[in-house]
């Protein structure tokens, strides 16, 4: 019985964040912050439902499930990697050098690190 | 030792990947213990070329703290994006970009911190400078660019330098 509510607040909580993600994708108005709400809420809303189904194994199989932390590690690894890659493929593709503050004394970020963008950053010194 | 060095180029790699197997058989007999160390020493060798460098942990006790920490912030993440998400009306937010720059060095230890970035509030870490001095930051809501810098500095950068560096 307590197993059950566990489970069943385990699952709707992860549930209900699985959805505030999808909807801030649609919510949200620029590309990079639309990324903010996948990569952050879907973390909560898969393990919720990765805790529930560890409890539900060990309560009614009567085993213990050690795919469920796999699964957050593997999700914890990979998650910033994709948002990286989605990152700069909008950095490649929608913004110049001078719309983002300059990296130090490195003067471009890696994205922008091609020929054509040497000319535009080396203007101002001269 | 130097053939030790060469079967053995990650040992740590080795470990977490016998483990790993362990833990996807999700049942243990000798059998997989055998087949995932096996794994684990193949696997190393064969990425080898791509991972030349033996990361150095130099106080491997507190990655533990660091995880809690982390997985603690990833919680308080999840509500303060969705709140932002579900409560705050666009025209509100203020999005933006915030240069943060490194104190570390190890590649190792900038992998984890940009994770880290991307996993904690309102963060995602969108670049590196050309030469790996800064990483590029963009922030769901950040009023104040400066405070969010020095949050990652203190919170994340100076634990990652004493454990890596």
């Amino acid at each position: 019985m307590i197993s059950d509510i566990l489970i069943t607040i385990c699952v709707v909580v992860g549930g209900l964040f699985g959805l505030i993600g999808s909807y801030g994708i649609l919510k949200l108005n620029d590309p990079m912050s639309r990324m903010h709400a996948p990569t952050k809420t879907t973390t909560l809303g898969v393990g919720g439902v990765l805790i529930g189904s560890m409890i539900h194994a060990v309560s009614y199989e009567g085993h213990v499930s050690v795919h469920e932390i796999l699964i957050t590690l593997f999700l914890l690894i990979t998650a910033p990697v994709t948002a990286n890659f989605l990152a700069k493929v909008f950095i490649n593709q929608q913004t110049k050098p001078q719309d983002l503050p300059t990296p130090g004394a490195c003067k471009l970020w890696a994205t922008h690190d091609k020929p054509e963008h040497y000319a535009a950053s080396e203007q101002p010194e001269a | 030792m130097k053939l030790l060095n060469r079967l053995l180029p990650h040992p740590l790699l080795t470990l977490l990947l016998t483990v790993t197997w362990l833990l996807l058989v999700n049942r243990f007999s000798l059998n997989s213990l055998l087949f995932g160390f096996f794994l684990g020493l193949l696997i190393p060798v064969a990425t080898q070329p791509y991972w030349p460098d033996r990361p150095k942990l130099k106080k491997p006790l507190k990655l533990i703290s660091y995880l809690g920490l982390v997985i603690w912030d990833i919680l308080v993440a999840n509500i303060v994006v969705a709140k932002i998400v579900v409560f705050m009306p666009n025209s509100k937010r203020r999005p933006g970009w915030v240069e943060i720059p490194l104190d570390i060095r190890t590649p190792e230890a900038i992998a984890t911190l940009g994770g880290t970035i991307t996993m904690t509030p309102g963060t995602l870490t969108a670049d590196i400078s050309a030469q790996g001095r800064s990483l590029l930051v963009h922030c769901l809501h950040a009023p104040d660019p400066d405070e969010v810098r020095d949050e990652i500095k203190t919170r994340y950068e100076a634990r990652l330098k004493e454990i890596f560096e």
